[in-house]
């Protein structure tokens, strides 16, 4: 026998030893929550302060300005393929528009990465990057320092059962919440390990 | 339904980092007289309990949450067969590539053979107790493969030569003075000047790991979650070395237990609100990645997974324990156990310490190898005060469970000295001048005491001091009392005052 047909023969034979119950789920946790646009506003900005992110409130009208403001001091900023460029339009460095045949150290030369988002949970101020043609690869969103990073307020939802009801799970999925951070020594935490030491969110209040 | 044919047979017990060299009361003693652990462990675990306080106590939902998760961890052993071959046909049809191991020994052989077969001599470890139960980094080495971990706490354990001691947090016994030390010692290029400020640490990882990650061809992860209707495999983390290890390296090999399954990708609604809450005691830790097999164009080309078993079969044929199984790997009952605060986790032995590991190390690796078996100490290494139980995200009964544990160990052991000794004092106690004469006899006790303590008694009674102090015998004993003048004239005031009186 395989190591399959045995592992899975005695996954059998335990059950048929200890027979399980039948089992119930009980879901009588807050799902399919509805939340105001003020309050999630409110709640997510919040949250991401409390994760030391850096948060910018912004319109449509003034997301060029507000993203050249966040990427001020920064020579080189690198985007996925399908970001809208209007964005970059007071950015006076140079952009690298991200491949998959760019190598992994080239990225290591940007000084920021700007992307749009999924999806946003304001309870625990966490975006959710799905790798659509807005946000890329998951590496571009991870090597460069710094992540400048576009939320709507329509694509905020009240908590994490409305999140992952948005997500496709075939699609690689990162879910951020603030800066890389560590609490390794002595439970301490510090923001600024492997990941992006800054986080950026240009939260865009009327779109 | 399925069919069977046969008569079930036992599924054996695990290998690996299951069981310590000695039992839990001797190794404690050690890890007590080492102040500098017991002062790094208690400030940690005291700063973590009230931060998971702080973050739980902020949902109304957290006990239907709970409910839920143990709910769903329930049914998941129940239909185990079924969604593991769910898991393996989803995974498969992403472009991934699904490996059964029976136990320790041949995960080990299964990721040494795939790293072999892409020719590389160094993988990338993202923190994972699958890896550590089976010894795989000390597995590769033999092989000539050098596993570099790059969780923070995983780097300083690694580099300090040292052991894991939580589950989260494997470094809480090291203070920031100490792993200043281990770095100027082990890493090479350190700037002379690092102080001991955790930024800085922190800092000087980054950059020892930053060049490895640009050049990363290989890694190895364990997994948090396993959803069995989509094929998604899922791991926490706070760093970003996870996202590092999971995206940039042409191969990833997951190493994860079958307990790890979910049935469906909702159910993560549940438990990424359970996990981050109860185990740094954050509303989210900073990073959670997510991947279905292979993605093209973005991450690794070439997805392996081991699904191991290692004594989970056996576990889950036991009625009791097999709530053990449904065990996220939180954290949250170590912080909170008042044995595990005072003895840190290397004197449990295994890769699982604290309340959950007393329970899981038996569950998988079995407690009667023999009659020294440093498994079968773990479910005494507790004083059943529940708070594991209350803190426990998937509300896994660990008092109950020690207990059980307990059972089965005296009931195999069969007739030892502690049950001839119950009987023995079974007869003593049901008649009351054999008791009188025992009292009397007991007062010799107070010879073998000093400062009011017994430390150690001759055999076969060493094994109740073995772990504990024991108080002396009082001067006289309460029949001895009554029957004293003193006491009927104490008596005779009481009465005679109406009321009751100081003795």
């Amino acid at each position: 026998m395989n190591a399959r047909e045995t592992v899975l023969g005695r996954v059998r034979d335990a059950l048929a030893i200890a027979p399980p119950p039948q089992v119930d789920i009980p879901r009588e946790y807050r799902r399919g929550r509805e939340m105001p646009a003020g309050e999630r506003l409110e709640v997510l900005v919040d949250r991401l302060q409390d994760y030391r992110a850096q948060v910018h409130r912004t319109t449509g009208e003034d997301t060029a300005a507000t993203v050249a403001a966040a990427l001020d001091g920064i020579a080189r900023v690198g985007i996925p393929p399908g970001l809208d460029r209007s964005w970059l339009a007071g950015y006076s460095g140079e952009v690298v528009v991200d491949s998959p045949d760019v190598p992994a150290p080239r990225l290591d030369e940007l000084g920021a990465v700007l992307t749009g988002s999924a999806v946003t949970c304001a309870e625990t101020g966490t975006v959710f990057l799905d790798g659509s043609p807005d946000q890329g690869r998951r590496a571009l969103t991870l090597v460069p320092d710094v992540h400048v990073c576009v939320v709507d307020l329509s694509t905020v939802v009240a908590g994490v059962p409305e999140a992952v009801a948005r997500l496709d799970p075939v699609r690689p999925t990162t879910l951020i919440s603030g800066p890389s951070a560590t609490s390794d020594i002595e439970l301490d935490r510090v923001e600024g390990v492997h990941g992006p030491r800054t986080l950026h969110v240009v939260l865009r209040t009327d779109r | 339904m399925s069919t069977f044919l046969g008569m079930p047979s036992a599924p054996p017990r695990g290998t690996g980092n299951l069981r310590g060299t000695e039992p839990f009361p001797a190794a404690a003693r050690d890890e007590l007289g080492n102040t500098q652990l017991r002062r790094n462990v208690g400030k940690a675990t005291r700063t973590i309990r009230d931060k998971r306080l702080a973050v739980t106590g902020e949902l109304p939902d957290w006990e239907q949450l709970r409910s839920a998760g143990a709910a769903i961890k329930r049914d998941v052993l129940a239909r185990l067969p079924e969604l593991l071959e769910q898991f393996e046909q989803a995974v498969t049809a992403r472009g991934g590539t699904v490996h059964w191991a029976r136990d320790a020994a041949e995960a080990n052989a299964i990721v040494t053979r795939l790293v072999r077969a892409t020719g590389s001599d160094e993988v990338l470890k993202v923190k994972s107790m699958a890896t550590q139960e089976i010894g795989l980094n000390e597995h590769l080495a033999s092989s000539g493969i050098h596993a570099v971990e790059t969780d923070l706490a995983e780097l300083i354990v690694q580099l300090g030569d040292d052991r894991p001691s939580h589950i989260l947090v494997p470094a809480i016994h090291r203070n920031r003075a100490e792993i200043r030390e281990i770095f100027l010692r082990t890493m090479p290029d350190v700037d002379p000047e690092l102080d001991d400020d955790p930024r800085h640490l922190a800092e000087a990882a980054r950059r020892f790991l930053r060049e490895r990650f640009m050049r990363a061809e290989v890694a190895i992860s364990g997994a948090n979650f396993g959803i069995a209707e989509t094929g998604t495999t899922s791991v926490v983390e706070s760093e970003g070395n996870g996202r590092m290890c999971l995206t940039m390296p042409r191969t990833l090999i997951t190493v994860m237990g079958l307990e790890k399954l979910l049935p469906s990708f909702a159910d993560l609604e549940v438990f990424l609100q359970l996990l981050p809450r109860s185990s740094t005691g954050e509303r989210m830790n900073p990073y959670t990645s997510m991947w279905t097999g292979v993605t093209d164009g973005d991450g690794p080309q070439e997805f392996h997974l081991v699904l191991l078993d290692n004594g989970r079969t056996a576990a889950l044929a036991d009625q009791v324990g097999r709530e053990a199984l449904h065990c996220i790997r939180c954290s949250a009952c170590l912080n909170v156990c008042p044995v595990y605060e005072r003895t840190g986790g290397h004197a449990y032995g295994s890769t699982y310490p604290g309340p959950i590991g007393a329970v899981l190390s038996p569950q998988l690796a079995g407690m009667h190898t023999g009659p020294d078996d440093p498994n079968a100490a773990l479910p005494y290494a507790s004083s059943l005060c529940g708070a594991c139980f209350d803190a426990c995200p998937v509300k896994i009964d660990i008092p109950s469970l020690l207990v059980e544990l307990r059972h089965q160990h005296v009931e195999q052991a069969g007739v030892s000295a502690e049950s001839a000794a119950m009987k023995a004092a079974s007869a003593v106690m049901s008649s009351a001048p054999r008791f009188s004469t025992a009292q009397r006899a007991a007062r010799l006790g107070r010879l073998l005491g000093r400062g009011g303590r017994i430390r150690a008694l001759p055999p076969p009674a060493s094994g109740w001091t073995d772990a504990r102090d024991l108080p002396v015998p009082p001067k006289r004993t309460f029949r001895q009392w009554w029957d004293s003048d003193e006491a009927r004239a104490d008596l005779d005031r009481a009465r005679r005052e109406g009321k009751g009186f100081e003795a």
